[in-house]
């Protein structure tokens, strides 16, 4: 088969939405006999406490529903389907024994305020991850509460200030490279922080002249990801960490690139205080279309004081508990304990690989990403010559010569069958296009992938027209996004 | 490791191809001095089998029997088998956040039907994506409001869910927000002549839950309206979304000015099983005019250039990946597979099974808060009308009351949740929460093991 035909025409079914379907009667759904005494809800409630009918909820038998949703489904590319080659995102494959696991009935139907005696599996399963956590990052203690990255980001600043406040003083900004991503510095606002951007050099790194002219008493922290986002490990790390903790600021790193460190190197050996995990990034929990994801927080001694309230308890006798009693906390920073369903397939993601299989899970990330970059660079301006880790981020510079920019290169390659990479970021590389096939990938199908690049360079070059209107294939064309966002419709509403 | 496809001799042949020797050198970029030169010290891998068994051992240590009448905030309600299977399909599940419209119509669709379904249901002209959670949800609630009146202080009833309210504090302390709670009256609602004594000019918003974390049903309206009267907007949380089935929405009625501004709450009770915590999801729905302060992703429906109907995310100018830190929310991943779980959950119901849904709910407890009155010395407390959930507080002082059983399948004397540490007040009270799937002989047994 050749390349090019990775991709070919399948029926699409047309679907209404689900508000233009169904017809009155219709009913998917029985209830078990009521076995209390009917009443009349008007003599249980005053009848303005009651509403009428819903407008517009559409009645759908079972079969209804399930050609409905299934048909959306098609519309959908998926890991399952193919590489999802998204920078920062880290989509790799979702073992199936995840989800089989997250849905015991034990988990699913733990109840998070029974006494703790009845919930030991469930606090088991937690602390055991928090455990292997610790560990992978060399971090001292971990919370499980943030339900996602940003969340996850949110919880680690507002610990930073909580440390600060406690020696008197909350400082007032937090330094971001200009290349993190637009969660850091909207995180740092809303714990009450000023940003200040640091820039980069021209290796792709931290600017460690200009970061020293900045860096003074008012600095709460430095959010850095590392490797950042273009794929490259901060080599100057331990000296950043050092000029940082010397004006008494700390250090908090987004953990969104963990994948291409796992058993080689570990954020808290190399300075770090502070840093979220993206579970549904490095650990395999499934994106799920946008969610849900989990971001726990790992932080060293000086801020395990400031952790969310509860933290689990391991006790002499072998039983855990949630302690409550955390008089320096920063607070809740959500109902319960987290988003256990993902800890439940991530400690599972863990524990299917070990410490060897982790490390060899890095390995091959980085591997794969310079397998990408090497076959490619001929084709597609590196942004950056620096060494790659598990992402390679290029630019469209040779072929917007040809007025063929980063967004047709991204749609054109939906005709080849390929979900596109992550295109337009980092911000401070015009037209990037950011690679991470992660280790899911075969040779093959990276090199399927590579194919279709280099048909598209070389469409850019002899028919740039069927790259700009590109996708060709997909069920439905470019949207016109301003239309849409100038008279936004959010919802379906009846004639 | 079996998730990896690439083998030894693959890898061997890429290196060559790199130019490389070994894998190793591609790490050279990580000074030596900060890499690890030992293996992680971590559980010895395992096999599938063993990890089924691993993990099937720790789920049966977790009690899971529905006669444990336990809610406040996480209910039981039959999920109908459908969503599962929809919910297992690749296709939903293992996609990513929908930013290429053209292969993620699926998803992008199934959002715009969460948010017309939300809307519906809340009475209000637009609901966004999702968001993490009601708590998290109601916190982000409030910066909206905060946006919108440049106002900072805002009321809060005390039966809002505690934990809720701990999340907003969390949220809320860096950045000027006021919170000053407004106590329940003797029938369990909010004393409304507490909050007119605390409502003025500089007052951002009213904050109130119904059912509240009682069970209790608040006059949302007149409260909404009590707000307008000082330009405050109006905020009401939703922790059961079951009840919107039954209860007139905070966002409709004949008089704009009762009618909520904004209405936040959780809808893990739309088909998505309790998971010790999460994942739930989170929603938010407003008017139309407000909705360029919204936080989280919205869908919109547009036109490709030839015409074609289609979804994509829009309004996204207001989000961080584009604003930064001048952004409505720093939220980016969400829930939208708890989203895609609800609206599965809302066509299979549909519009009279939710009814019917919400009479089991009413009728049961009904039927339990009566037997209790009429068999046991135990007092329930508010005298309001409720959902699903009440009060009962035990005649004998904390500390001489029954026992919660000391491990799984031993059988509850004691259901519901404690509410000592919520509202100590109250004394040796006990939050209890009795839905469609708790039959009359579990109400019988729960009422029996009160008695005696």
């Amino acid at each position: 088969m050749s390349k090019q035909e990775r991709a070919a025409g399948h029926f699409s079914i047309n679907e209404s939405l689900l508000f233009e379907e169904g017809s009155p009667g219709r009913r998917a759904f029985d209830l078990s006999p009521l076995d209390v005494p009917l009443k009349q809800m008007g003599a249980l409630m005053d009848p303005e406490l009651l509403r009428g009918e819903i407008d517009g909820m559409p009645e759908l038998s079972e079969v209804d529903v399930i050609r409905h949703f299934t048909r959306l489904s098609t519309w959908n590319y998926h890991i399952d389907l193919g590489l999802y080659p998204l920078g920062s995102c880290t989509m790799k494959y979702n073992p199936k024994i995840n989800e089989r696991v997250a849905r015991l009935e034990g988990f699913a139907f733990a109840h998070p305020y029974l006494p703790a005696q009845m919930i030991q599996g469930a606090l088991e399963v937690q602390k055991t991850l928090e455990d292997c956590l610790a560990e992978i990052s060399g971090m001292d203690a971990i919370t499980l509460q943030p339900a996602a990255g940003a969340h996850g980001e949110l919880t680690g600043i507002l610990m930073v200030r909580a440390y600060h406040e406690s020696r008197g003083n909350p400082r007032r900004s937090i330094l971001i490279p200009d290349s993190a991503h637009g969660t850091n510095p909207a995180s740092a606002a809303i714990a009450g922080y000023v940003v200040e951007s640091v820039p980069s050099n021209k290796r792709g790194t931290i600017d460690i002249g200009a970061l020293q002219k900045i860096v003074n008493h008012e600095v709460a922290a430095i959010m850095i990801t590392n490797p950042n986002t273009l794929g490259i490990f901060e080599s100057e790390i331990a000296e950043i960490t050092e000029l940082l903790h010397r004006q008494g600021a700390l250090v908090y790193m987004d953990g969104a690139n963990l994948n291409a460190l796992m058993g080689m190197t570990r954020p808290g050996d190399f300075g770090i205080d502070v840093l979220h995990i993206n579970l549904h990034k490095t650990f395999t929990t499934p994106h799920g279309g946008g969610g849900p994801g989990a971001g726990p927080v790992a932080v060293k001694k000086v801020l395990e004081p400031f952790l969310p309230y509860p933290v689990i308890e391991s006790k002499t006798d072998g039983t855990y508990s949630f302690n409550y009693d955390r008089p320096h906390s920063i607070g809740r920073i959500k109902a319960y304990n987290g988003q256990f369903g993902m800890h439940v397939r991530a400690l599972c993601y863990i524990l299917a690989n070990g410490a060897e299989g982790l490390k060899e899970v890095s390995e091959v990330a980085v591997l794969n990403a310079n397998y990408i970059r090497s076959k490619l660079k001929s084709a597609y301006a590196l942004a950056y010559d620096s060494a790659s880790l598990h992402e390679v981020v290029f630019s469209d510079r040779l072929q917007a010569r040809k007025d063929v920019h980063v967004w047709d290169i991204a749609k054109r390659l939906m005709d080849y069958g390929f979900h596109p990479p992550t295109v337009s970021f980092p911000l401070i590389v015009p037209g990037a296009i950011m690679i991470e096939p992660t280790e899911s990938e075969s040779r093959q199908e990276l090199d399927a992938f590579v194919q279709a690049m280099l048909a598209i360079d070389t469409e850019a070059e002899q028919n740039p027209e069927i790259v700009k209107s590109a996708p060709h294939t997909t069920r439905v064309g470019r949207i016109d996004e301003a239309a849409a966002a100038r008279r936004p419709i959010l919802r379906w509403r009846a004639g | 490791m079996r998730y990896i496809p690439n083998s030894q001799a693959d890898r061997q042949q890429m290196l060559a191809e790199i130019g490389v020797d070994s894998t190793e050198q591609l790490f050279a970029g990580i000074p030596e001095k900060l890499r690890l030169r030992r293996l992680l010290d971590l559980p010895k891998a395992l096999s599938e089998s063993e990890l089924l068994e691993y993990f099937r051992k720790r789920a049966s240590k977790n009690e899971i029997e529905p006669a444990a009448f336990i809610g406040a905030g996480i209910y039981r309600h039959y999920i109908p088998i459908v969503i599962d299977a929809l919910i297992s399909r690749s296709e939903f599940y293992t996609a990513y956040t929908p930013y290429q419209a053209e292969i993620a119509q699926g998803t992008l669709q199934a959002i715009f039907e969460f948010q017309t379904y939300i809307a519906q249901l809340t009475g209000m002209e637009v609901a966004n994506a999702s968001l993490y959670d009601g708590s998290t949800g109601l916190a982000e609630a409030i910066l909206m409001a905060q946006r919108v009146t440049r106002k900072n202080k805002f009321l809060v009833a005390r039966s809002v869910h505690p934990e809720y309210r701990a999340v907003v504090d969390t949220y809320a302390k860096n950045l000027g927000i006021q919170i000053e709670l407004i106590g329940y009256a003797p029938d369990g609602r909010l004393n409304l002549e507490q909050l007119a004594s605390k409502l003025d000019s500089n007052t951002a918003a009213v904050v109130v839950q119904s059912p509240n974390f009682f069970g209790t049903i608040e006059r949302t309206h007149d409260v909404a309206e009590m707000a307008h009267k000082h330009d405050a907007m109006s905020i009401t949380n939703v922790c059961e979304a079951i009840s919107l089935g039954i209860l007139k929405p905070a966002g409709e009625d004949q008089s704009e000015k009762r009618r909520a501004d904004i209405v936040v709450g959780e809808a893990q009770s739309f088909g998505i099983p309790p998971s010790f915590g999460g994942p739930h999801v989170g929603f938010l729905a407003t008017r139309e005019k407000y909705v360029r302060q919204m936080p989280g992703r919205l869908v919109g429906m547009g036109k490709d250039f030839s015409g074609r109907r289609g979804f994509v995310l829009t309004l996204s100018t207001r989000e961080q990946h584009i604003r930064r830190e001048k952004a409505t929310s720093n939220i980016c991943t969400n829930q939208s597979l708890c989203a895609l779980m609800a609206t599965i959950y809302l066509a299979v119901v549909g519009p009279k099974g939710l009814r019917e849904i919400c009479e089991h709910n009413v009728f049961k407890t009904d039927y339990a808060v009566t037997q209790i009155r009429e068999r046991t010395k135990f007092r329930v407390l508010f005298s309001a009308p409720r959902f699903n959930e009440f009060v009962i507080q035990n005649p004998l002082p904390l500390g001489e009351g029954r026992r919660a059983p000391s491990a799984p399948g031993e059988g509850f004397s004691s259901p519901g949740l404690p509410l000592w540490r919520f509202y100590p007040e109250l004394g040796n009270a006990r939050l209890l929460c009795v839905t469609e799937i708790n039959s009359r002989e579990q109400i019988d047994r729960m009422v029996q093991g009160l008695a005696s």
